[in-house]
């Protein structure tokens, strides 16, 4: 199980009150898809990504990236056990999606310089350790039904 | 994967617009890299006080951020450019390879947070090219 101090709870509470998902969601997957362009292979049917315009503007890619937003949820209330909290969607990425899950951590590297665009100096490094370790908990967790 | 006329603009009009704050930048991902990846502060035994914005981290993230500027001088050679410096950092330092990308990535996240505006999508994937070029400049001579 992992072990949170009080300060990485607190830390990681407050960046996801601070955050903006309709906003920050479609940033995150968008500046994955332009950043790390392999990645639009699992986006075949979204339409137009041909380029940075394009992808920034694509209203499929934008409700998707508050969708997986949104999955961080369940780790932020489950934070004893966010290892089992994942065990559905792990599979779901591995069996029906077929995603690299070195993609995930692509997606969680691109999460966190959003959130630093958007907090500024508020981004404390206390606060970037927290959430990294936040965010490689999950990415462990999603990628634990891979076979 | 090499960088495009287009990606060696982005990174030097950013550059240009970012090297007043060239302090402030190699601290703040310094900073970081020592904090947030722990295992980084292995190469800085010898500094009496590793924490965040101190004398030492700061002195040395100003080294690293003049290296990073004049590298984006080099941009059209960046293996023959920074061929002293990776013969320091393969012989002398040592640096495992791998903390490139750590710190590369904290780069990154420092810029967001200081040009939030400049530092968009175009601009982050031409400095993000230029940034892992960088390191496989410097690990050039290593083996």
């Amino acid at each position: 199980m992992v072990e949170w101090t009080d300060a990485e709870r607190t830390a990681i509470n407050f960046v996801f009150t601070k955050l903006d998902y309709d906003s920050v969601g479609p940033e995150s997957l968008s500046r994955c898809l332009i950043v790390y362009p392999w990645t639009q292979r699992y986006f075949g049917g979204f339409g137009n990504l041909y380029n940075a315009e394009a992808i920034l503007s694509n209203p499929m890619i934008a409700a998707h990236g508050i969708t997986v937003l949104h999955g961080l949820d369940r780790a932020l209330n489950n934070m004893d056990d966010i290892k089992n909290t994942y065990t559905q969607l792990s599979e779901l990425h591995s069996e029906k999606l077929h995603v690299d899950p070195d993609n995930f951590r692509l997606l969680a590297d691109c999460l966190v310089v959003v959130i630093a665009g958007r907090l500024g100096t508020d981004f404390t490094p206390e606060m970037q350790a927290a959430f990294a370790k936040f965010l490689s908990v999950v990415v462990s967790a999603l990628g634990r039904q891979y076979h | 994967m090499s960088l495009t006329v287009t990606d060696k603009a982005l990174v030097k009009d950013f550059f240009a617009k970012a090297a007043s704050k060239a302090e402030d930048i190699g601290n703040e991902a310094l900073s970081r890299t020592l904090v947030v990846y722990p295992q980084t502060k292995i190469y800085f035994s010898h500094w009496k006080d590793l924490s965040p914005g101190s004398e030492p981290v700061r002195k040395h993230g100003k080294v690293v951020m003049g290296g990073l500027l004049s590298a984006v001088g080099m941009i059209d050679d960046l293996t023959t450019g920074l061929l002293s410096l990776s013969e320091l950092h393969a012989y002398m330092l040592r640096v495992d390879p791998g903390n490139f990308k750590i710190l590369s990535h904290n780069i990154l996240v420092v810029l967001a947070m200081l040009f939030p505006v400049d530092f968009n999508p175009e601009t982050h994937v031409a400095v993000d090219k230029f940034l892992q070029l960088v390191s496989l400049a410097l690990a050039e001579k290593y083996r």
